[in-house]
């Protein structure tokens, strides 16, 4: 591993921009900088939500990825039908690890795929008499679902099917919320634009539902915002907040309910983790019922503690009581992690490619265990992502928007990491690089990551990665040079 | 045998285009061609008049019905009608649901795959809706389907409008393909000069007028029986226009990369004929009020 200066992050950068074409390289120039922790406002280093240039290898997905596949998708005791052909159902299905209690197919189907299965005859005349049939049969084969929303893939924004007619008229018929979501998948630049749709769609067909039913409360009601549970993420935020006497209402969305988000607009404060994909609603609920919502991180032992004391600052004194008590209970755990693992991990360099909100979240992880954040970036963040980012990051470290395959490579074989954190279409290429790598999307396999049950979890994966032996053979046998090679050779 | 000839009829929408494709192509079919009418059209009324029925049962209709078009055979879809002449419709959805322009896709690649163009045809006329919306209406015209295009118009500001709007779309795929504009046919609406109009703008265009078909009422009484001109009253005048028309088309030529005009230019052609009157564009974003208290100062 190298240290880059200033100077040599920014060569690296027009190195890379060089073989573009002139006008993909003014585009991409844009979208990648080295970091200025003095620099107030991102706009003036980087831009970001835009287009995709064609032709290069983004790892972005769509607006239907952004709604089925984040935000809608974990509501576990709805019923998400991916409106059009079998594809995006069937590919996305159950891959995102965002864990549920339930039984599946019974009462709770998130791992499972509903979809109208479009045909040829449907695109020609209309999908809108194959929906309605579709979810009055969805109703009477799994009667526990607690509603349906319609998630329309690409062809019903051409064929303009009336799915909000839809809605409506079966919403009556089998009496329970049918939502109707527009997020086909060529609307926007990026998933980004589906967390918003779905957003939309959440406030305009869902939150007002229980407006004016009372429900009892307690002056310590909260909501978890933006955190999709994966691997368990949401249980391990919830026992903390517990914990602090604070009662969670609702998750959205991982291992959430239908019921949770109606009664969200009834809680004292939402809590929200990934800004991105949730800021939308969180603004909405601040305007329209007043509850104020609060940004936290709960990714490794510093942000923890400093997230815990200022929601507990939000609270009376009995509950700033209870967090200090639990800083303190978990300390001696954190303390045997962190004795365990930082003189493995000491020193270590990590370069990040996710999605919303981990690209800066998990930055306070890493150097809790003594490692440090060389370079990060979003594949669909906006400014306000990168405004918050800039502080997270030190100095001359690089910044990538958008990132595509060939400059993810250029930047690792230059900058050297000890490691790579990214998706699992990035896995495969830095681990045969020889780079060791962990999936900071779904945290492969493992998780929680979230919380102090998390942190623990995410030092021991990361040691898991970095000491496997497989490191040490990365020559074959053939091409290594041995003792007696080299006598024979004399 | 001769080389299959594909032709598209594209014009304003109720200018006369099945109507006139009917006629022609039952002139065509009298003349011992062998001849075969696609209709592109969710209406499905191209071919009522050869078949005697009220709307042929369509392609994307069975398809529907048999679950996809892969269960169809082509004879469930051709039909055989006055001359000989085989039939197809396209069909698709009711107005205002689905997508129309993926039915016509659909339906003309099925048509290919069965191999409906079969040797012994000699032409296929394609009978498309009057306006290109999408791209599924431009079907007949891409590369290796139907290389002539006739374009239904009359002496009518509108016709001639979308006459115009159809050979830029033309321009298109000309360009990448063979497509070819062939002739404008005059389907007359008895308005003023109107053959030398529709003759005027042909040459604007780069092609010519190849018919002028007057307008005479046995063409509505043969619609009526569901019959075309040539087999109601085959010694009728109106079926001898017909037949001049077909025999025009059989030895055409006269293919062109047609020379869309201007906007300005086509009004111009419109005032010279005096179908458009001289824009006085004085009153232009005025009120009635405006124009009335201009008038009184004009007047005092």
């Amino acid at each position: 591993m190298t240290t880059l200066s200033r100077e040599e992050t920014e060569a690296l950068i027009a190195e890379v921009l060089e073989v573009y074409p002139e006008k993909a390289k003014k585009d991409r120039a844009k979208h990648l900088t080295v970091n200025d922790q003095s620099i107030e406002q991102s706009k003036k280093c980087i831009t970001s939500n835009r287009k995709t240039l064609p032709g290069v290898m983004t790892v972005r997905g769509c607006a239907y990825a952004g709604s089925k596949g984040v935000v809608w998708g974990p509501i576990k005791d709805m019923i998400h039908i991916s409106h059009g052909p079998i594809g995006c159902g069937q590919f996305s299905r159950a891959g995102r690890r965002n864990y549920y209690v339930g039984t599946t197919g019974v009462d709770t189907f998130a791992t499972m795929n509903f979809t109208s299965d479009f045909q040829e005859k449907d695109i020609v005349f209309g999908g809108d008499k194959k929906l309605s049939k579709l979810i009055e049969e969805i109703d009477q084969l799994f009667p526990l679902n607690k509603g349906i929303s319609v998630q329309s893939e690409c062809p019903i924004g051409l064929i303009g099917d009336d799915i909000e007619a839809i809605a409506k008229k079966t919403s009556a018929a089998i009496g329970k919320p049918v939502v109707p979501v527009r997020c086909e998948g060529f609307r926007g630049v990026s998933q980004s634009l589906g967390h918003h749709i779905a957003n939309d769609t959440i406030r305009d067909w869902v939150l007002d539902k229980r407006d004016g039913v009372t429900m009892e409360t307690t002056p310590y009601d909260v909501a978890i915002i933006g955190d999709y549970n994966i691997g368990g993420d949401a249980w391990a935020t919830r026992i903390l907040l517990e914990e602090m006497a604070l009662r969670v209402v609702a998750q959205w969305s991982g291992d959430g309910t239908l019921a949770e988000m109606m009664n969200t607009p009834k809680v004292k404060l939402n809590l929200l983790h990934c800004y991105r994909s949730m800021n939308y609603i969180s603004r909405h609920m601040e305007e329209k019922y007043g509850i104020p919502y609060m940004e936290y991180n709960f990714f490794g032992l510093t942000k923890i503690i400093e997230s815990m004391r200022r929601i507990a600052a939000f609270f009376d004194d009995s509950v700033k009581e209870k967090c200090e008590a639990v800083i303190a209970r978990y300390q001696p755990m954190v303390d045997a992690v962190i004795a365990r693992f930082k003189p493995r991990l000491q020193g270590k360099k990590v370069m990040l490619y996710v999605g919303g909100l981990r690209p800066r979240h998990i930055i306070g992880a890493y150097e809790d265990l003594g490692m440090e954040v060389v370079g990060t970036g979003y594949e669909f963040g906006h400014n306000d992502d990168y405004d918050r980012t800039i502080k997270e990051m030190g100095n001359a470290t690089l910044i990538y928007d958008d990132a595509n395959g060939f400059e993810l490579e250029e930047f690792v074989k230059r900058i050297k990491p000890d490691m790579v954190g990214s998706g699992i279409k990035e896995k495969y290429i830095f681990q045969k690089m020889g780079i060791p790598f962990r999936q900071m999307h779904s945290w492969d396999y493992s998780g929680p990551y979230h919380g102090y049950d998390g942190f623990g979890i995410f030092a021991r994966d990361m040691d898991i990665a970095l000491s496997n032996p497989v490191w040490n053979n990365l020559l074959p046998p053939w091409k290594k040079v041995t003792a007696e090679a080299v006598k024979e050779a004399a | 045998m001769a080389k299959l000839r594909q032709c598209a009829i594209y014009g304003k929408g109720g200018i006369g285009k099945s109507t006139t494709t009917q006629n022609l192509v039952a002139a065509i079919a009298e003349a011992g061609k062998k001849v075969m009418i696609v209709g592109c059209d969710p209406k499905a009324d191209s071919t009522r008049l050869i078949l005697h029925s009220k709307a042929q049962t369509t392609v994307m209709h069975l398809a529907a019905e048999a679950g996809s078009v892969e269960d169809l055979e082509l004879e469930d879809v051709l039909s055989v009608g006055f001359g000989g002449i085989k039939c197809v419709e396209s069909g698709g959805p009711e107005p205002g649901v689905g997508c129309a322009g993926r039915g016509v896709i659909t339906a003309i690649n099925f048509l290919e795959e069965e191999g409906a163009y079969d040797e012994d045809l000699d032409f296929v006329f394609y009978d498309v809706l009057g306006d290109v919306v999408c791209g599924g209406f431009a079907m007949p015209i891409r590369e290796n389907k139907a290389q002539e295009i006739y374009i239904v118009c009359s002496g009518e500001m509108m016709a001639m409008y979308a006459a115009n709007n159809i050979s830029k779309g033309i321009v298109k795929y000309a360009n990448s393909g063979s497509v070819r504009l062939a002739g404008l046919i005059c389907n007359s609406r008895n308005t003023d000069r109107e053959d030398d109009l529709v003759s005027a703008l042909a040459a604007r265009l780069g092609t010519t007028m190849i018919h002028f078909v007057p307008r005479h009422n046995v063409v509505q009484h043969a619609e009526i029986r569901r019959m075309t001109v040539i087999e109601y009253d085959p010694t009728h005048q109106q079926a001898e226009e017909y037949r001049q028309l077909a025999l025009k088309i059989v030895n055409n030529t006269n293919f062109v990369i047609p020379t869309p005009i201007e906007m300005e230019q086509l009004e111009e052609l419109l005032m010279e004929f005096g179908i458009m009157e001289v824009e006085n564009t004085a009153i232009i974003g005025k009120t009635a009020a405006e124009l009335a208290a201009e008038l009184a100062a004009e007047a005092a």
